[in-house]
């Protein structure tokens, strides 16, 4: 009898003898730190499942910034370890591995999350874990707006400047349309990137026809009906947020069926999905980069920053840096940024989790394309760069030409403010002043 | 120039059309499973593992090939190979080293060790072609487009989703109809499937029965996926996705059935492609309204015998 | 065996008090490991039966998301719980009424098809459960009170716990009772059944709904637990989970479910730590070898072992 129920105890406890340290509770966080022998980063993104041709990109970028961070000493003399975790597995399962992260592996900072709905749920254990939680990537209007997140940071912009600038963008492009359709991918980003849309043009130019709103399902590999459906409603415009795969499998559908020709496309997350496009893209639409990081930028602030990224990343991995490599970048600079600021305003000492959260609050960092500002709710200025569709000899797919710089807090709602009750108080004629030809 | 009814009606008839195309993809798949369920009563949820190889395997071969000269025109053959190679290869794998071991076992158990294979199947995808889109459209450019007419304009549809899509479809289901119907081992299979235990007192050799129902339906699974390849792009979970449509499929149609499983995917791909038309809402839900309502009426699926029950 | 199972049951839950106190993120898994625990031995209950339902995620998103829609207006765990349980049961009930009549593939995938239909509704009307992004559960009150955040997370474990305790001891009573043995008529000759006046369906429907209370409970319980819920709780692979739990711990006894669920967490949270890329296929291999090698599951090879000792 006692065999069997210590083997059934030893097969609960099987796990944990193989990895020692996840038994061990969490250190005081309260308590004045000591240096640490590493800064572990607790960072959360897509492994598995569709989005994971975001989440590798930038798992990818990550480790390749900790090899260049650690070979120039580190963050203030400490060394830097990333501990990626797979948001995959759905969010019951994730705010489980944020807890391990954060009270077993004793991280100090966590990068949280691709999917807005990762990130609505992460937030508030950051509020509860009194843990400097940075958002890397994801877009979703709702968390500053909806809440006080005193440890939560956004280091890139979000929803509402990533659909307001294309959407400035076509009324000063081809400020005649009277049709428009949408087809968006049917969860969260899908449907409120297309109300922040509705809101923003039905303020700016009213009486716009909308013929079609489809939302097929998540992860659609076949759009022949939709696309058909389009083609015999000829809209002047057709708008679409949708990303990776999707994407490209809608514009190729779309161009091989002279949709394209017939109406005139917006696609505000197309740059991540340009590499796979490759010629397929037809010139001359509308697309955007959730952000203003685009390999060809005219006048990056840090020309040979940006160029060493996009070929270091290239050499080795054998691919093009997409926006999600750049949003990873962009939190390790100011993570880099925070921790000098923080180390400083101590006179040298380790900062513990409030002093860190405090240096975020605020914090300029700088980026190879330009520098973002932490506004006091946390939310980050990104500077947005749309353009139209081109091809040129320097690259074997799609980037923007007739490039629109539009700078983050002009397209952003203020402080305090929800998007959608600000977009509607938005005029004809933004489009002439919020944005510059660069 | 047109009242609400003809165009309603004009636009009945693209979505017809659309649901053809998309109907022969759904038939493909669920045609294979339907098989094997009805030969082996396994449930195999790697199914749709298959198929994503499939897909995967012909996207990657055929950009492979073109790269090293080959014409435009094999594009189509590629995508064949594929299949047959996929099939070919890890079916009797799968067969022989995990299914013939548990065949004496509970169909809970038969099923699940499929879907741990689907589990394992799943990463090893990734490992292999790893996360970002792959994607292969010569076959699809290599026919163009065709011009429909309507209402005085013209709606481009491309050739191959138009005929090459339902003609193979068509093409397999009369071929298999022909197979398990005229030829010896065609027959034994139906056997096997409407009697296990009378064909094997009977001196069939189930053993090769099974590899073989196995290998065929593996090949219509890496098929099907082949055949969806040069329209859509790969991502990670293409697999997950398909595997419930054609579960749905199978029970709608009946077990083992194929003119069931025609039926039941011609239904899905029409009511689909009406929904995305006149109540996009609906679209996801038709595959699962259809079969809820079709048992309700047919508690066997459309085409299935009462089994007569144990005593 | 019985004896055994008493003692071992004790003796593990000792065991996990004693692992939430040393590790405070394991009182976490482990509470969600009991909650998953009390809905597979609703499946447990099923496959008696010789049925596997493949959408018993269902209940378990269903019981979340009542959790999520009343917990803004009562804030009171020990009242959202039996809630989530009761209307969890009397959707069962009407599901029950139509499935109760198929066997086998079709009960399994009429089971199946009910969810995706729930799922799919989840993800469509963005407007009241807003999508993919899910909602947001705040911390309610326990018995009244008012707790801090760690308080309310071990309220909730010792109430799993307990609740795991109890269920599990019902489902053994009732097992052994004559509507339990009528269960296990149904796989082996349901005619003969009939022909003995009991109503096969009615036997299946009890069974059913029982196993539809259990699925609202532990769904209320892990909606409290991770306090964020969405439509993937819904998904028909977190309904393959269930059935895997079943297998891995082992149909033969009640504790089987929660030997199974506590060792598929523990092995999915190792397993996602230690390869981040590849938890999936590991947890597929340990699913095959069970079945390959020790096809009773966990609770089989506890059971020989006793046996050898005796």
């Amino acid at each position: 009898m006692t065999t069997s129920s210590s083997l059934s105890r030893r097969s609960v406890l099987a796990g944990a003898a193989t990895s020692g340290s996840l038994l061990m509770a969490g250190s005081g966080a309260e308590a004045q730190p000591a240096k640490p022998a590493e800064l572990k980063i607790g960072i959360t993104t897509f492994l598995s499942g569709p989005a994971s041709v975001f989440g590798v990109p930038a798992k990818q970028a990550a480790e390749m910034l900790t090899d260049q961070i650690n070979a120039a000493g580190g963050i203030g003399g400490v060394p830097i370890r990333p501990i990626f975790v797979d948001e995959g597995p759905g969010t019951e399962h994730l705010v489980g591995e944020f807890r391990r992260l954060v009270q077993s592996e004793g991280v100090h900072v966590v990068f949280a999350s691709i999917s807005s709905g990762s990130c609505l749920a992460c937030t508030p254990l950051s509020d509860e874990l009194r843990k400097t939680t940075v958002l890397w990537d994801c877009g979703t209007q709702r968390i500053f707006e909806e809440g006080n997140h005193p440890f939560a940071f956004r280091t890139q912009g979000y929803g509402t400047p990533e659909v307001l600038a294309p959407l400035l963008y076509l009324l000063k492009h081809k400020p005649d349309f009277r049709s428009i359709a949408v087809i968006n991918q049917d969860y969260a980003w899908g449907r409120d990137s297309w109300e922040l849309w509705k809101a923003g043009m039905d303020a700016m130019k009213p009486g716009v026809r909308v013929v079609a709103e489809l939302f097929p399902r998540f992860n659609s590999t076949d759009f022949s009906t939709e696309i058909t459906r389009l083609l015999a409603l000829r809209p002047d415009v057709i708008l679409s947020t949708s990303w990776g795969g999707e994407l490209v499998t809608l514009v190729r559908q779309a161009s091989e069926r002279r949709l394209m020709e017939r109406s005139l496309m917006v696609l505000p997350v197309a740059e991540a999905s340009m590499p796979s496009l490759g010629r397929n893209m037809p010139a001359g639409h509308i697309i955007g980069s959730r952000g203003d990081h685009w390999i060809n930028h005219p006048r990056p602030r840090d020309k040979a920053s940006l160029d060493r990224f996009t070929a270091a990343y290239q050499a080795r991995f054998n691919q093009p840096s997409i926006y999600p490599c750049h949003h990873m970048a962009q939190a390790l600079s100011a993570l880099q940024a925070a921790y000098n600021k923080a180390i400083a305003a101590k006179g040298g000492g380790w900062p513990n989790d409030q002093e860190l959260a405090a240096a975020f609050r605020g914090l300029t960092f700088d980026t190879p394309t330009a520098t973002i500002t932490i506004r006091e709710d946390g939310q980050g200025l990104e500077d947005q760069i749309v353009g139209l569709s081109s091809f040129s000899s320097a690259y074997p797919y799609a980037v923007p030409e007739k490039m629109m710089l539009y700078p983050a807090a002009g397209i952003s709602a203020p402080v305090g403010q929800k998007s959608v009750d600000w977009l509607k108080t938005l005029r004809a004629g933004m489009e002439n002043t919020a944005g510059s030809a660069i | 120039m047109y009242g609400w009814f003809e165009e309603n009606g004009l636009l009945l008839g693209l979505a017809l059309l659309d649901g053809l195309a998309y109907a022969a993809l759904v038939f493909m798949v669920a045609v294979g499973l339907n098989l094997v369920f009805g030969v082996l009563r396994v449930l195999n949820v790697a199914h749709g593992s298959l198929y994503a190889i499939g897909a995967y395997t012909a996207a990657s071969l055929g950009l492979f090939l073109s790269a090293r000269g080959l014409p435009e025109w094999a594009s189509l053959a590629v995508l064949v190979v594929a299949a047959a190679l996929v099939g070919g290869i890890l079916g009797p794998l799968i067969e022989r080293l995990l299914l013939r071991r548990i065949y004496a076992q509970e169909p809970v158990l038969q099923l699940l060790v499929t879907f741990a294979l689907f589990m394992i199947l799943e990463d090893a995808q990734k490992l292999i072609w790893g996360t970002q889109p792959v994607q292969n459209d010569a076959a699809m450019r290599l026919l163009g487009n065709f011009d429909v007419p309507f209402a005085g304009d013209f709606i481009p549809f491309t050739a191959y989703q138009l005929f090459v899509l339902p003609g193979v479809a068509v093409a397999t289901l009369v071929g298999l109809a022909w197979f398990l119907r005229r030829t010896l081992t065609g027959r034994v299979i139906v056997a096997v499937t409407t009697d296990r235990e009378a064909a094997t007192a009977m001196g069939i050799d189930a053993s090769r029965i099974y590899l073989l129902t196995f290998t065929f339906g593996a090949v219509l699974a890496a098929l099907g996926g082949a055949l969806s390849s040069p329209t859509a792009s790969l991502v990670p979970g293409v697999g997950a996705q398909t595997i419930v449509l054609s579960f749905a499929v199978v029970a709608t149609a009946g077990l083992g059935q194929i003119e069931g499983a025609a039926l039941t995917a011609l239904m899905i791909g029409l009511s689909r492609s009406i929904a995305v038309y006149f109540m996009p809402e609906a679209e996801v839900l038709t595959p699962y309204l259809i079969m809820v309502a079709v048992l309700l009426i047919r508690p066997q699926g459309l085409f299935g015998a009462a089994e007569t029950r144990r005593v | 065996m019985r004896r055994t199972e008493t003692i071992l049951a004790i003796g593990g839950a000792a065991l996990l008090v004693l692992l939430a106190f040393l590790a405070p993120w394991l009182r976490f898994v482990l509470t969600i490991a009991l909650a998953k625990g009390i809905a597979v031995l609703g499946i447990l209950l099923l496959l008696r039966a010789g049925q596997v339902s493949f959408g018993h995620a269902l209940y378990l998103a269903f019981g979340a998301y009542v959790v999520a829609f009343l917990a803004p207006s009562s804030p009171e765990a020990l009242i959202l719980m039996p809630v989530a349980m009761l209307l969890s049961g009397a959707l069962g009930l009407v599901v029950g009424l139509f499935v109760s009549r198929y066997r086998e593939i079709f009960f399994g995938m009429l089971n199946l098809a009910i969810s995706m239909v729930f799922y799919s509704l989840l993800e469509k009307l963005y407007h009241y459960t807003k999508g993919t992004d899910g909602i947001r559960v705040g911390v309610p009150r326990f018995l009244g009170m008012v707790l801090e955040r760690d308080d309310f997370e071990w309220a909730m474990f010792a109430t799993a716990l307990l609740l795991a305790l109890a269920i599990g001891f019902f489902v053994r009573l009732y097992l052994a009772s004559p509507m339990g043995q009528a269960l296990s008529a149904i796989k082996t000759r349901e005619t003969r059944l009939e022909f003995m006046g009991l109503p096969a369906r009615g036997v299946l429907l009890s069974a059913y709904v029982l196993s539809t209370l259990m699925g609202g409970l532990a769904g209320a319980i892990i909606a409290l637990t991770t306090r964020h819920v969405t439509p993937l709780l819904g998904y028909w692979t977190v309904s393959g989970e269930l059935v895997f739990i079943a297998i891995l711990g082992g149909a033969g006894a009640a504790l089987g479910p929660f030997l199974g669920a506590v060792t598929f967490e523990l092995v999915r949270v190792y397993a996602a730590a230690s390869f981040a890329d590849a938890w999936q296929a590991i947890l597929g291999l340990v699913l095959m070898g069970v079945i390959l090698f020790f096809s009773r599951g966990l609770w089989g090879m506890v059971e020989s072992l006793a046996r050898k000792r005796a």
